[in-house]
């Protein structure tokens, strides 16, 4: 009675024998993994899509990708991709950090590029953008664009990455008008605080009513009410993480916008090429991975003085003459 | 001067903030008066204020919008009452259910309908949302030193839904303890067995209680995404409706002090927005952390030690069952 079950682990280890050998042949197999919201939320997600998109469209090489629902669904769905061969894991924002930390453990061949998190593992690339570098050039423009020489800043969850936004920000604010006045105000300190509209309508309110002429959000759909209320007003704001310029012509100043696309493509080409490493990715101004939106629809509200300064800071702050100060956590 | 503008802002931030939790805990008092818990205050609200952003996106009108998010509340405040009334399941149980089902099918619908990532689109053509009326006059009453400014910010220039919060809270008064159908609804809440007595149906009564607290609960969700907000964003009621059951009950289940409460929790998170960052005197900046718990502190500090005893409807929670 014996033999069968003996036959069958013998088949078994066979099988596995000629997986493992047939696993370094595998083809090039990318996927991704995005954050709550979805491909299509016109922020974060959308960005990190339209690079997968790109990338499809410019090798021919289809993206897996998945739209989680529930926080429980990164892992597995990692998991899945993994077992599946895929080659390079990329997942799309800060809360996947635990779940990618574990799945690279479990699947050490495979490649992962987190964004906007650090995971310390040597099959783990953790991509980051200085976002106080673009945070700064707002700060200027919205600065050079106060009349009354106070401006605002809405952040969403209380966390060191909006912190980062907030500092950088008035330090650009303050580069311009070192006697600007920046308020500050955060929407709260849960993740309630991405997805509060009528709260950020009413904090921007709040803040025109003490003076203040544009307002810069780091809030996720909370900046939506942000942005309305700015418009409804009579106001100016900015836009945060992708180019939201259309949403309210003539009263969006500018975007700070974070290419999330272009770390996408760059994981994704840099795994084709054999050129992808593990370790920490850092984007700023220089390798195009942050910087400001000037489109048709803020042309009018971007003067040519104001995008003159606002270029010379850009290249100073590339060439490291100009400094942008990097918030961290205490 | 500069003062007396601070207060009439932050007191026009009151109202604002205050419409929807009114709408809400006026809901709340027609279901609670008549025996039915109002836990799903918060579902009813957010499938309503879904509603009415997908239907204002769709058709490009505000009205249709609030007419499909009063429906939709209804829907689900007589599904609700199909479980509780009806069947006489667990209240509790059968409002955190359409809660969670609420909290879900809405982005899912959304992200089905218009592939937004679980919002409607912006609802920004002319039509698409209640917007601030201006009164008369408003523009030029501003420059008038005292009373100019509390005619121009703090009666004017709030959205229709809002004046309508507030008619309401009169009318719903009068509607509980000036008409029949108020001390029905009054009577079924506190000693169904003597209604069923006197010949009246205890559970037609509670189905037209909860389905005007569907009404309700359909303005005041479609206020949350076509008035206050232009659209729908994932769990957009953030707790409102929770809050306006505490304001209930802190209003011990009477219209006028509930208006109070209403306002009061308004005030504070007015208040909270307004404090950020302000350095007060003697004390300085205080940390945000404090300011954002402000309101609920209040509360807790209130409800325990400053209203008094909170006598609930005696039949809250007890499905009726008729003797045979």
């Amino acid at each position: 009675m014996m033999k069968f079950p003996r036959l069958l682990l013998v088949l078994a280890a066979a099988a596995a024998a000629a997986a493992l050998h047939a696993a370094p042949a595998r083809e090039f197999s990318p996927a991704i993994v995005y954050d709550f919201g979805g491909k299509f939320d016109r922020s974060f997600n959308q960005s990190a899509a339209e690079g997968a998109a790109k990338f499809t469209k410019d090798t021919g090489i289809a993206v897996r990708e998945f739209e989680i629902t529930n926080a429980a669904q990164r892992e597995q769905a990692m998991v899945q991709m993994a077992r599946r061969g895929a080659t390079i894991i990329v997942a799309i924002g800060f809360t996947q950090a635990s779940a990618v930390e574990r799945v690279a453990k479990q699947f050490p061949d495979v490649k992962f590029a987190l964004v906007d998190g650090v995971v310390d593992l040597p099959n783990v690339q953790s991509i980051n953008f200085r976002e106080q570098e673009s945070s700064f050039l707002c700060g200027m423009a919205a600065a050079m664009a106060s009349k009354t020489g106070k401006v605002g800043f809405i952040g969403g969850m209380d966390i060191p990455l909006i912190r980062k936004f907030a500092l950088g920000y008035t330090e650009g604010a303050h580069y311009v008008n070192p006697a600007a006045e920046v308020f500050q105000n955060m929407t709260g300190t849960t993740p309630a605080a991405w997805g509060d509209p009528t709260k950020g309508a009413e904090l921007a309110r709040s803040q025109f009513g003490r003076g203040a002429d544009v307002i810069f959000h780091a809030a996720g759909a909370t900046g939506l009410g942000v942005m309305l209320a700015a418009k409804e007003t009579g106001h100016l704001s900015i836009g945060c993480d992708s180019n939201q310029n259309y949403l309210h012509p003539g009263s969006v100043l500018t975007s700070a916008v974070k290419r999330v696309d272009v770390a996408v493509y760059k994981a994704f080409a840099a795994a084709k090429a054999g050129t992808w490493r593990a370790g920490q990715t850092v984007l700023g101004l220089a390798d195009e991975g942050v910087g400001f939106s000037l489109d048709e629809f803020n042309r009018a509200l971007i003067t040519p003085e104001m995008e003159a300064r606002l270029m010379q800071a850009r290249a100073d702050i590339i060439s490291g003459k100009l400094k942008v100060s990097e918030y961290r956590a205490q | 001067m500069e003062t007396y503008t601070i207060i009439v802002l932050l007191l026009a931030a009151t109202i604002r903030v205050a419409a929807p939790l009114l709408l809400a805990a006026l809901a709340g008092l027609f279901s609670e008066r008549s025996g039915v818990i109002a836990l799903g205050l918060e579902g009813m609200m957010l499938g309503a204020a879904f509603a009415a952003a997908a239907v204002s996106a769709v058709t490009g009108s505000a009205w249709l919008g609030l007419g499909a998010g009063i429906a939709t509340a209804v829907a689900l405040a007589l599904l609700l009452g199909f479980a509780c009334i009806t069947h006489r399941g667990n209240q509790v149980v059968a409002a955190m259910a359409i809660n969670i089902m609420v909290a879900g099918l809405g982005p899912t619908l959304a992200l089905g309908w218009f592939n937004l990532g679980g919002q409607t689109p912006q609802l920004d053509g002319p039509g698409q949302r209640f917007m601030s009326l201006v009164w008369p006059g408003a523009d030029a009453a501003r420059s008038v030193p005292f009373p100019g400014l509390l005619y121009a910010e703090l009666l004017s220039g709030h959205h229709l839904l809002v004046y309508l919060a507030a008619a309401l809270v009169p009318l719903a008064a009068w509607v509980l303890y000036r008409t029949r159908f108020g001390l029905r609804l009054r009577a079924v809440g506190e000693n169904p067995l003597a209604v069923d007595t006197a010949g009246i149906a205890v559970n037609r009564l509670r189905y037209q209680a909860v389905a005007i607290s569907g009404v309700l609960c359909g303005v005041a969700g479609a206020c949350l995404s076509t008035a206050a907000s232009s659209g729908f964003v994932r769990d957009m009621t953030a707790g409102k409706g929770y809050l306006a059951l505490a304001a209930l009950i802190f209003g011990k289940w009477k219209p006028y002090p509930t208006l109070g409460a209403c306002l009061l929790f308004a005030f504070t998170d007015a208040l909270a927005a307004r404090l950020q960052g302000v350095a007060l005197p003697v004390v300085g900046v205080v940390p945000v952390q404090f300011i954002l718990a402000l309101p609920y502190v209040l509360t807790v500090l209130l409800l325990a030690g400053f209203v008094g005893k909170a006598v609930a409807p005696l039949a809250l929670g007890t499905p009726y069952a008729k003797e045979k």
